[in-house]
This record gives C-alpha cells, sequence and structure tokens, in this order.
C-alpha cells in the first residue's frame, strides 16, 4: 500500500472516529437533557464513563460502531411497542418474534450455534466467504443478545417500578452478558489479528453457556424476572457483576485459544497435515493471543474483585469475609497471577501455558458455578 | 527474575542466599500456588460453626487433630498466617531487589548505547539523508518528541545519539502491584484478629464458651473500647438498647465495649406483591456522650450508619421476645376446657398436663407463613397460612419433641383443620397433624368428642345400647354372659382405640383372636367400633328426632376419627392454640470497625492503576545514530520494547517511514 493511499484512508478512518465520538458525546448530552433532574451523581458519572468507554472502543471498530447502532435503534423501538403495558409482548408481531427479550435471546441461542457451525465450515472448507458470514452471524447473534438485555432492563421495569431493575443479577441473566461480552472480546481480537480461524472454538465455549441457558429456561423456567433480594439493592452490582464478566469472557476465550493451539501444536511437524490445521494461524499467534486474553482478563478480574470487596464493605460488613465466592476469587487471582509471571519473568510460553489456560478455566467455572452449587455462603445469589 | 549466580560465585554468605532464595520467582510462584490451594480448605469446610457441630461431623478423634490444625478457622490459623507473610516478604525483597533498576529504568534514556549494538537489535533500519547531521539531528528529535517520546542527544564524539522513550510508567506498574500486595496485606493484618489471639496467648483475654447474661460475663472476656479493630453482632429487640458487640471467637465469643448505646425502635420488613422481602431497616438512636443530641438514623442492607469509625450493618433480624397468648386444648381423659397461659417466645417453664410433667421451650413465633398453596398445581402460587408459633416440650430425662402449630385453620379437600407438626429432630421433616375444625371454626367440637370417647359412662352408656340392640336382634334378650361379654369388647375395643388408634384395636385382633375366626370376626369388631364411635358423635349433636345429619358434619366424624386415630403418635397431651400475639422483633446488626480499610483501598487503587500500566502501556524506546558519511548523514535507527512485540513490529515501520518523511519534507524546506 502506497504511502499516499494509506494518508487518504487514514483522514478517512479519522474522520468517522471523530464523527462517532461526537455521536458518543451528543448522546450522553442527549441523556442529560432529558434525564437530568432525575440523575444522580453516580449515574451521572457512569453514563460518561460508558460514552468515553464507548466512544474508544468505536473509534476504530466499524463492527462496534453498527452494533451499537443496531442495538440502539432496536431497542428503542421495542421500548416504544411496549409502551406501559407487558401484555404487548404477545400483542405485538415484532416484540413476538424479534424483539422482546425471551424472543431476542432465542434468536442469540441460534444464531450463536449457527456462528459456531459456520465457522467451523470454513476452516474446514478454507472458505473466506463463509468465515464472513460467521463473523456475520456473530455479530447478530451479539446485537440480538444486547437487545434482548437492554428490553429486559425495560420489561422489569414495566412489572412494577420497584422491582426494575439492571439485567445482571441472577444466574440465567448473567448467562447471556457471559455470550455476550465473549463474543464481543473475540470479535475484537478477530478484527486486530486478521484472522477469523479461531471462531469456531471461541463460539464452542459460548454455544456451551447458550445450551446451559436454553435448559435452565425449559426445565426450570428461570427465565422469569424475579425482584431484586435487598442485598442486591446496590449500584455497585451494575459494575462488580459486568467487570467480572469481562474476566470471565477474557479466561474462557484464552481457554479456547489453549484447545486450538494443542490440537494445531499436535499437527505440526507431521508429514501430512489436517487440512483444517493448514488454515490456523501460526503458533506463535495463538501463542500471543492466548496471552493478551489472559492479561485483559486478569486486568479486570482484579477491577471486579476490588469493585466486589468494595460493595462487601457496604453490605457485609467487611471488606474481606473469606466467603467461598469471594476465596474463590483469589483462587482465581492468584492462578492467572503464577500464570502471567511465568509467562512474563520466566519466558514459557507454548504447549504447558496453553494447558494451564485450559486448567484456569476450570478454576474460573468453578469460582463462577461450582461455588453457588456445592458450598454455602453470603453470594448465594446465582443458585441453581 | 533470580538469576542463579551461585554456582560461579560460591562464597556468597548465608543471609545474602537466603535473601535471594525469598526473592526468588520459584519460591513467589510456589507461594502463590500453595495459598490458592490452602485457601480451598475453607470454602470445602464450613467455617466457624459450632463445634459440637464439627463433633457430630468428625467423630471425636478427627475433631481433635482438625481442631489443632486450625482447620475450622483456617484463616486467622498460624500456618496460614505464615504463608501469607511468606507471600509478602518474598514480594517485599522481589520489590527491593528490582525497584532501584526499575525507577532507573523509567527515566533512563540509555545514551550510552553503542552503535555496533543498534544494528545487531531485532529491529533496526538505516538509510542515508542528503543535509547537515545537527539539521537532521533535531529534526529527528522533534518528531519522535511529537510522537510523545521523550528524547535527548548525546555527542558521540563526531556522531550524534538521539534517544527516546515513551511508556516508562511501565516500570512503575511493576513497582505499583507489587507494593499493593504488601500494602493490602498490611492494611488486611490491621484488621485481622491477630492481636486478640496474641492476648489469648498471653493469658490476657478469655473465650467465653457458656451462654451468659451479659452482666455476668467476666472482664477476662471483655475488651475495653480503644483503637483495634473488631467485628461483631449484636441482637437488640425493638424497644431496647446494647451498647456492646459479640465477637465469635472459635467455639466462643468475646464482648466488645462500644462508646455509644444503640437503640432500636423499630424493625421493618417489607415485601413485594409477590411475598418476596423487599428491604429490611432498623431505625436506630445513637446515645453518644460527645453527641449534643442522640442520633437518629434507619439503616437498611446495603446502607450501614458510620459513626465515629464504627460502622454499623443491618446484617439478620429475629423474634425479639414475641408475647404470645397460648390456649392448652387437652388431649387426655377428664378435662374438656383448655388451660390460658402467657408466655413469650425464648422462654421456658415448667408445665403439669394431666399427669404429664413436661418443660415448655417456646422457640420461635411467625407472624406469617407464605408458603406454596397445596390446593393449587403450581408451587409458584404461594398463601398466607396466618401465624405460626414453634415449641418443644421436654421430658424430664431430656428428649425433646419439636412442634409447629398454626393459629389458623388451613382448607384441605374443602375442609378447614388446625394444623400441628412435630418431629424428633432438626434433621426430620414436621409430620402434620390434621385436627378438623368444627362448625364454628374453632378447635372445641374436636376437643369435646375426644372428651366424650375418654367418658367411660358415655362409651359405657353406647355399648349398653348397642349390646341391648344386638341381643334383640339374636332374640337372646337373657343371655346375660354374652351381654357382659359384648359390653366388655366393645369397651376395651373404645379404651384401646382411644390409648392406640386402629393400630392397637387391630394388633389386639392379630394376637387375641383364633386364625380360624378372624378373617369374620376382625371386620365386625371394627365396624362395631366405628358404629360407636359414630353413636357418640350423633349423641352430643342433640338432633331432633327427625332431623337429618348434615353431610358435613358426617365428613367432620370421619375427620375427627382420623384425627384421634393418630393422636397417639403426636407425643403431646395438649393441643397448643395461639388466641392472642404481640409480636416484637429483634434486629441482628453488624458492628464493625476497621482502621486498615482506607490503607487496603490504597492498596487496591495501587494494583488497578498497576495492572493496567503494566499490561497497557508498553516501554517503547528509540535510538537512532547519526554519522557523517561524505556529504550525507547516514541514520541507524533501533527500537525495542517491552509488550506487544507482534504490535510493535508495525509500529517500528510506521515510526521509520515517519522519520524517513522528515527527512526528506525538511531537506525540501
Amino acid at each position: 500500500m502506497s504511502t499516499q493511499l494509506s494518508t487518504l484512508d487514514s483522514e478517512k478512518t479519522s474522520l468517522v472516529a471523530w464523527g462517532w465520538r461526537l455521536l458518543m458525546a451528543l448522546s450522553a448530552i442527549g441523556l442529560f437533557g432529558f434525564y437530568g433532574d432525575i440523575l444522580d451523581v453516580y449515574e451521572v458519572s457512569i453514563i460518561i464513563l460508558t460514552a468515553v468507554g464507548m466512544a474508544w472502543l468505536g473509534q476504530n471498530w466499524p463492527g462496534y460502531r453498527w452494533h451499537t447502532v443496531a442495538v440502539a435503534v432496536l431497542s428503542l423501538i421495542a421500548v416504544t411497542l411496549y409502551g406501559s403495558d407487558l401484555g404487548h409482548a404477545e400483542t405485538s408481531f415484532w416484540l413476538n418474534y424479534l424483539l422482546a427479550s425471551q424472543s431476542a435471546f432465542m434468536w442469540m441461542s441460534a444464531l450463536f450455534v449457527m456462528a459456531t457451525v459456520t465457522y467451523f465450515g470454513g476452516l474446514i472448507f478454507h472458505s473466506e466467504f463463509t468465515e464472513k458470514v460467521a463473523s456475520f452471524l456473530t455479530w447478530a447473534a451479539t446485537t440480538m443478545g444486547m437487545i434482548g438485555l437492554m428490553v429486559r432492563w425495560r420489561e422489569s421495569y414495566l412489572l412494577g417500578a420497584d422491582i426494575g431493575h439492571i439485567p445482571v443479577s441472577n444466574l440465567y441473566e448473567v448467562f447471556i452478558l457471559f455470550a455476550v461480552v465473549t463474543a464481543l472480546l473475540y470479535l475484537f481480537y478477530e478484527r486486530r489479528y486478521q484472522t477469523r480461524s479461531l471462531g469456531g472454538f471461541v463460539l464452542l465455549v459460548i454455544s456451551a453457556a447458550v445450551a446451559f441457558q436454553l435448559w435452565y429456561t425449559f426445565d426450570r423456567q428461570a427465565h422469569e424476572i424475579e425482584p431484586l433480594v435487598p442485598a442486591l439493592q446496590s449500584y455497585w452490582m451494575k459494575i462488580h457483576v459486568p467487570a467480572n464478566f469481562i474476566g470471565y469472557g477474557a479466561f474462557a476465550m484464552a481457554a479456547m485459544i489453549g484447545v486450538a493451539y494443542l490440537l494445531v501444536e499436535r499437527q505440526t511437524g507431521k508429514a501430512s497435515v489436517s487440512r483444517w490445521v493448514q488454515k490456523m494461524p501460526s503458533l506463535a499467534l495463538m501463542d500471543d493471543l492466548m496471552y493478551k486474553t489472559i492479561a485483559l482478563g486478569f486486568a479486570f478480574f482484579t477491577l471486579a474483585t476490588i469493585l466486589g470487596a468494595l460493595w462487601a464493605a457496604e453490605a457485609w460488613g467487611g471488606y474481606w469475609s473469606w466467603d467461598p465466592k469471594e476465596t474463590w476469587a483469589l483462587i482465581v487471582w492468584l492462578n492467572y497471577a503464577a500464570w502471567l509471571h511465568m509467562r512474563m519473568t520466566k519466558g514459557w510460553h507454548g504447549g504447558p501455558m496453553a494447558w494451564w489456560a485450559i486448567v484456569g478455566l476450570f478454576v474460573t467455572l468453578f469460582a463462577f458455578l461450582g461455588v453457588n452449587m456445592f458450598l454455602s455462603g453470603l453470594h448465594s445469589y446465582g443458585t441453581l | 527474575m533470580s538469576q542463579s549466580q551461585d554456582s560461579q560465585l560460591p562464597r556468597r554468605s548465608f543471609a545474602w542466599r537466603v535473601f535471594h532464595f525469598l526473592g526468588s520467582m520459584e519460591f513467589a510462584i510456589t507461594m502463590l500456588i500453595t495459598l490458592a490451594i490452602a485457601s480451598v480448605i475453607g470454602t470445602v469446610l464450613q467455617q466457624n460453626q459450632p463445634y459440637p457441630d464439627y463433633v457430630i461431623k468428625f467423630g471425636p478423634y478427627w475433631f481433635e487433630v482438625f481442631e489443632a490444625l486450625g482447620l475450622y478457622d483456617v484463616y486467622s490459623a498460624l500456618w496460614f498466617l505464615a504463608i501469607l507473610t511468606l507471600l509478602v516478604v518474598s514480594t517485599t525483597v522481589c520489590v527491593i531487589r528490582h525497584a532501584p533498576s526499575m525507577f532507573k529504568d523509567m527515566f533512563n534514556l540509555r545514551t550510552h548505547v553503542q552503535h555496533k549494538s543498534l544494528r545487531s537489535m531485532h529491529h533496526h533500519a538505516h538509510w542515508h539523508q542528503p543535509g547537515e547531521l545537527e539539521h537532521n539531528t533535531v529534526a529527528i528529535r522533534d518528531r519522535l518528541a511529537t510522537q510523545g517520546f521523550r528524547t535527548r542527544i548525546t555527542e558521540k564524539g563526531e556522531d550524534r545519539l538521539v534517544s527516546a522513550m515513551r511508556g516508562g510508567m511501565n516500570r512503575l506498574g511493576y513497582i505499583l502491584t507489587h507494593v499493593a500486595i504488601i500494602v493490602i496485606c498490611v492494611g488486611g493484618l490491621m484488621d485481622s484478629n491477630l492481636p486478640l489471639k496474641m492476648a489469648e496467648w498471653q493469658g490476657r483475654l478469655e473465650i467465653e464458651t457458656r451462654d451468659l447474661p451479659l452482666s455476668q460475663i467476666p472482664k477476662e472476656s471483655r475488651l475495653a473500647v480503644g483503637p483495634q479493630a473488631f467485628r461483631g453482632s449484636v441482637s437488640i429487640p425493638e424497644g431496647r438498647a446494647a451498647s456492646v458487640a459479640y465477637l465469635p471467637m472459635r467455639d466462643g465469643y468475646l464482648v466488645q465495649n462500644l462508646p455509644f448505646t444503640i437503640e432500636v425502635k423499630e424493625f421493618r420488613i417489607e415485601h413485594y406483591p409477590t411475598g418476596q422481602p423487599k428491604s429490611f431497616e432498623s431505625d436506630l438512636v445513637i446515645y453518644d456522650p460527645d453527641l449534643e443530641q442522640p442520633l437518629e438514623q434507619t439503616i437498611a442492607v446495603n446502607h450501614p450508619l458510620i459513626h465515629k469509625g464504627y460502622a454499623i450493618y443491618q446484617a439478620s433480624f429475629g423474634d425479639g421476645g414475641s408475647e404470645l397468648t397460648i390456649n392448652a386444648w387437652p388431649l387426655f381423659a377428664g378435662q374438656a376446657e383448655p388451660t390460658e397461659l402467657e408466655t413469650k417466645v425464648f422462654e421456658t417453664r415448667q408445665m403439669l398436663w394431666g399427669d404429664r410433667e413436661l418443660q415448655l421451650e417456646v422457640t420461635g413465633f411467625r407472624p406469617f407463613n407464605i408458603n406454596p398453596d397445596p390446593t393449587e398445581d403450581d408451587p409458584k402460587n404461594v398463601r398466607n397460612f396466618g401465624p405460626s408459633i414453634q415449641f418443644k416440650l421436654r421430658r424430664g430425662t431430656g428428649e425433646a419433641l419439636e412442634f409447629e402449630n398454626y393459629m389458623y385453620p388451613v382448607e384441605r379437600d374443602g375442609r378447614d383443620f388446625f394444623l400441628s407438626g412435630v418431629r424428633g429432630s432438626p434433621s426430620e421433616e414436621f409430620a402434620y397433624l390434621y385436627l378438623p375444625a368444627d362448625e364454628d371454626g374453632s378447635i372445641e367440637g374436636f376437643i369435646d368428642f375426644l372428651h366424650a370417647l375418654h367418658d367411660e359412662d358415655k362409651v359405657a352408656a353406647v355399648a349398653a345400647e348397642m349390646k341391648d340392640e344386638t341381643l334383640v336382634s339374636l332374640q337372646s334378650q337373657e343371655d346375660t354372659i354374652l351381654g357382659n361379654s359384648l359390653q366388655r369388647t366393645l369397651e376395651t375395643l373404645m379404651a384401646m382405640f382411644v390409648r392406640g388408634g386402629f393400630d392397637e384395636v387391630r394388633d389386639f385382633i392379630e394376637q387375641s383372636l383364633p386364625e380360624a375366626e378372624r378373617d369374620t370376626l376382625a371386620p365386625a369388631y371394627l365396624a362395631m367400633l366405628r358404629e360407636m364411635l359414630g353413636r357418640i358423635y350423633l349423641n352430643s349433636l342433640d338432633l331432633e328426632p327427625e332431623e337429618a345429619v348434615a353431610e358435613s358434619q358426617l365428613l367432620f366424624l370421619q375427620d375427627a376419627i382420623d384425627a384421634v386415630g393418630t393422636l397417639p403418635r403426636y407425643g403431646s397431651p395438649v393441643y397448643l392454640s395461639l388466641t392472642d400475639y404481640n409480636h416484637i422483633e429483634s434486629t441482628g446488626l453488624q458492628i464493625a470497625r476497621s482502621p486498615g480499610k482506607n490503607i487496603v483501598y490504597l492498596g487496591c487503587a495501587f494494583l488497578i492503576a498497576g495492572v493496567f500500566l503494566l499490561f497497557y502501556l508498553p516501554q517503547r524506546r528509540f535510538w537512532a545514530w547519526l554519522s557523517r558519511d561524505g556529504e550525507q548523514t547516514r541514520i541507524d535507527l533501533a527500537g525495542m520494547t517491552n509488550r506487544n512485540p507482534r504490535e510493535f513490529d508495525s509500529y517500528f515501520e510506521q515510526i521509520h517511514t515517519q522519520l524517513q518523511s522528515t527527512q526528506r519534507n525538511s531537506a525540501a524546506d
């Protein structure tokens, strides 16, 4: 690419980036204009931070811009269709088949599974086009998931002003959050590293989450919106939970890249390499990506655990009580801290680190689900 | 991080080697993993439970082994603290060893590099430019500076070196993260109960294990008001006050005095329309000599009150000694009138019912019970079953049965029943006795019926009536032997039924009747018994001669017979029915003082800042070595980074291109 072209290209990019930042700023200002009277300091700062964060994410990431606009427009349509009557979920065609949170989640589930299959199809048949379709499906799934969360948020308020809350309060809701966050993380790195071959692997873990989610919906009727127990009525929940799930999502992604790494590593050096392996990114790239995602996960998990401690100091009477959930968070943290030390200072890499990342996912999974299922403690909100 | 140089330098002192071992990465990783594994124990084994529970769980031998290992409070066990201490020591040594060089690296632009070493770096490039050396040097320096680099020009004889660096704060990330661990642990230590343990070892404190009233707790178990950290709790009934907190310690507690008094005016639970609790709130008044007037504040979950560094949390709630009025309806012979008694929750008193002496222990009261509705299929349909009381009846031998009685009747199959649950131990489910309510919705009808069954005269009269009718039908009125035998049998049947229910009647039939006659006589016996029960009931109704028995009355009779049949298994000589109550709640407050909290938070801030600096601010260095080469300037560019080598490839190319184009532009000026 010549210097000239790239200059032009970058000028256009920077123009779009500025336009995006402006849109985010205007959206935030618009919110203050409409709702300024009822927003407290905390909400104002959350809106500012969200706008800054989204402006930063979208400035060089066209996919995220489209995603955000689609979520905003469709969520607003859904909210308008609802009006003030939850009953419209069944009478309105668009709500019933697309935008009501339950419908949106069903679309999300179907699209994620389709995307997983399509990614693997592209990998096996060496088809760029198929992989692009898979990317599109993943974006569509993520968008439907995010719309579902937004609409569910609104639906909870339609149930009763005192029942309304952000949908990150129980196991059902955080599973959707997990799927959406993990997919967004993957899409971010897909663009960054210009490789779609890892998509199938990462989406496997999302599909597993979706499968659990469906079982949970149909077997346990877990999708019903429940009012918040007093312990959860805190603004800390709104930041503690999402921060945690960026951590969980990143750790899950790292583990799935670890799986891909080990599968590819087994075949390297052999006389005949499987067809799909030829299309996989280099071992070095996967190793690097594994490090990147664990570092990201670790940073956000640290943040989330500290936010949790601040919340605990307000709700449980102490910032640290050695509650099983807290203790397992510490165990997860120590595990990845050890991983990062080995990687950064001892220069360990490759197979052993991939194995360790996979083991790390199981430790994380226990902290996320196992503690709620098998151990008792203060943090018993997400029980099965 | 350790370069093991021991083999090359065998004469290092022992202390030096210990220091290096403690600061080694191997040791640090070992400690991280050890701490992780040790932490698991306390999550698998429930901590700080009453000691008898552990004895039951593990048996006396393992109970003592585990106690010696401190497993019931792992996180303040000595060996656990030792692991934490070693981790802190390891981190500290690491910081001491590396911080100086990190600090240097943060600012050092490395102007001492050799020309040769630049060319051997992984990222390097060179090109020739027209123009004067000094001019080119300044141009390159300026261009790098506009990219956010700190720069310096060094004269290297005839040549010039431009050194540039950005992201030096990455090194600060290392220092912050590691210092953070030390700071957090120090703050945590300040808030731990280690000082209490020390005082206990020195014999200055003694853990109280008995359940004593506050005034009788010895002063060895009391802690004076002071700056120390603690975390305790206290339960205060509405309208009462407290100025202490109880600190749980192993199998007992200590009492912490507070510099103020907390009075609880009211405790409230609000509910959502669906019945789930919406909020737990307590209205508190703080009386403190330092306050001009008492401080009134409402606390709720997530909204503690902080006064003088003491944080007061809404933690739990319970009964604060509700006042109850109870009718004890006799289930034994000879009495049909209830005895009224006034009692309170948590009160214990000796009772004499009939010939039985029992200790009544009222353990709980609930003003409402929202349970799944048994008449609906969907378990989510809940209904309020009204108030209930829980109590134990303890015999002289010490064994006790636990009961749960509902105040209002509960509907089942269209009829109303008074429910009373009974169980032998907390691990069992309650088994329920269903006593039918009479037409007035009262227990009285059933008690009267039962009383009539106990009444020997009434039973004898009915038996005589039935005997006569039978003799008439057999046309053997004169057969006194048969008559007496029948009369006796009928009375015995009734006595057995009242004493042991249908079970005893069946046992009697099995044991006393010859096997050949059993099949024909057994149904006849049971039919006679039922006939007697029915007659006694009908006699009590005082029906007009022509009046028919109502369907509801027949159903009541059936339910009453069933109830009488199960009474022998009920285990209580009375049915306690709640007639009135005054609900007094108590609020469970958690009171904590953590002077180390702000230190911990400072450490947390360090940690977050450090982690993000460490991962997302790569330290990038560039060197441009400019030398004269005839009329032109030869430029050797080299770069390095400590993070993201992959991205640095393209970044290096970008800087390379920019610097080259700078040269052209400036040359064109």
